[in-house]
């Protein structure tokens, strides 16, 4: 078994309202050194093999066809082994 | 002329499309369900509005992927008209059937109101009954619906004339002001290069009779109806 661990992140220069309320928020807290905040996606695939490189081949197509829109974001991930 | 609603779990203003088109337009309409894998028979398929597979990971992001989505992609290669209205349209952005994403509205609010929107292009098929420069009277209702496209998209976009509709003051002026989502270029609509695409962010189904408070929505699905007939 693998554990594919995947984020997947706005690009830079696409504007992020979320995290740009969230950083006022940090703000507002009184946490004057945050400068920029991103707010972006973590997801987490139980994958049944323990082939990397298939498994990698398979993650990649999976972020470029669903988890991650290539227009507005971009991804990367891990492959950790599971018992 | 036959027109095909298409039902994604999660739809919710699919019957709202499909009684503008049976009742007002008074045109043959079947609802398509997702799982479908046919399309045949149709000659205007609307995706509409609504939460599509509840809109996890991004909006129509996973309807996409519906059985019905191969077929749906071939018609439009092959000519098919095709709507997408608010949900719909992110489900055409999501599927590459237009360009461009669909980000959350900058002010962070579901905004759910009248825009105004100025007609760019009075020639398609969805807006012939319309004059360039009109502005009409649409309601939004979306968390979604800042459209996001890079700078070479945007400049194809201009010079195809593929931008139909833009949020815009009463008196026409695009301005910040008239922008409720962040829109890069208060961009409302926007037509595939064929022109037999269409995706927009607000409803025509919900302005299409008098008693709703306009009726801006009716000429948009008349226009379709229009141009069938015109090309026939």
């Amino acid at each position: 078994m693998l554990l594919a661990k995947i984020y997947v992140t706005l690009k830079p220069g696409v504007l992020d309202p979320q995290g740009e309320a969230v950083g006022n928020g940090l703000k507002a807290m009184g946490y004057k050194d945050v400068t920029s905040v991103r707010v972006g996606k973590y997801l987490e695939l139980q994958l049944d093999t323990d082939d990397k490189s298939y498994a990698e081949e398979k993650v990649d197509e999976m972020c470029r066809r669903l988890l991650a829109n290539p227009v507005i974001e971009k991804y990367r991930y891990t492959l950790e082994e599971q018992r | 002329m036959k027109f095909g609603v298409i039902v994604f779990p999660g739809s919710n203003c699919d019957q709202d499309v499909y009684h503008v088109i049976s009742e007002v337009l008074g045109k043959p309409v079947d609802y398509l369900w997702h799982g479908d894998t046919e399309v045949s028979g149709y000659d205007c398929l609307v995706l509409p509005g609504g939460f599509s597979y509840g809109d996890y990971l991004r909006s129509g992001a996973i309807a996409r992927f519906a059985p019905i989505m191969p077929a749906v992609i071939d018609f439009a290669n092959s000519g098919g008209l095709v709507l997408g209205i608010c949900n719909g349209f992110q489900i055409l952005l999501e599927a590459g059937l237009l360009p461009g994403a669909m980000r959350r509205n900058d002010c962070l609010q579901f905004r759910c109101q009248y825009t105004n929107l100025r007609v760019e292009n009075d020639e398609t098929p969805f807006t012939n009954l319309f004059k360039k420069g009109q502005v009409i009277s649409i309601p939004i209702a979306h968390g979604e619906g800042n459209y996001y496209a890079d700078e070479d998209t945007l400049k194809e976009l201009e010079a195809n004339k593929q931008i139909v509709f833009r949020y815009c003051d009463p008196s026409g002026e695009v301005t910040k002001e008239a922008n409720p989502n962040g829109s890069v270029g208060n961009i409302a609509g926007i037509i595939n290069r064929q022109g037999n695409v269409l995706g927009m962010m607000p409803h025509p189904e919900r302005c299409a009779e008098v008693i709703l408070g306009g009726t801006a929505g009716r000429e948009l699905f008349a226009s379709i109806v229009e141009w069938w007939e015109r090309r026939k």
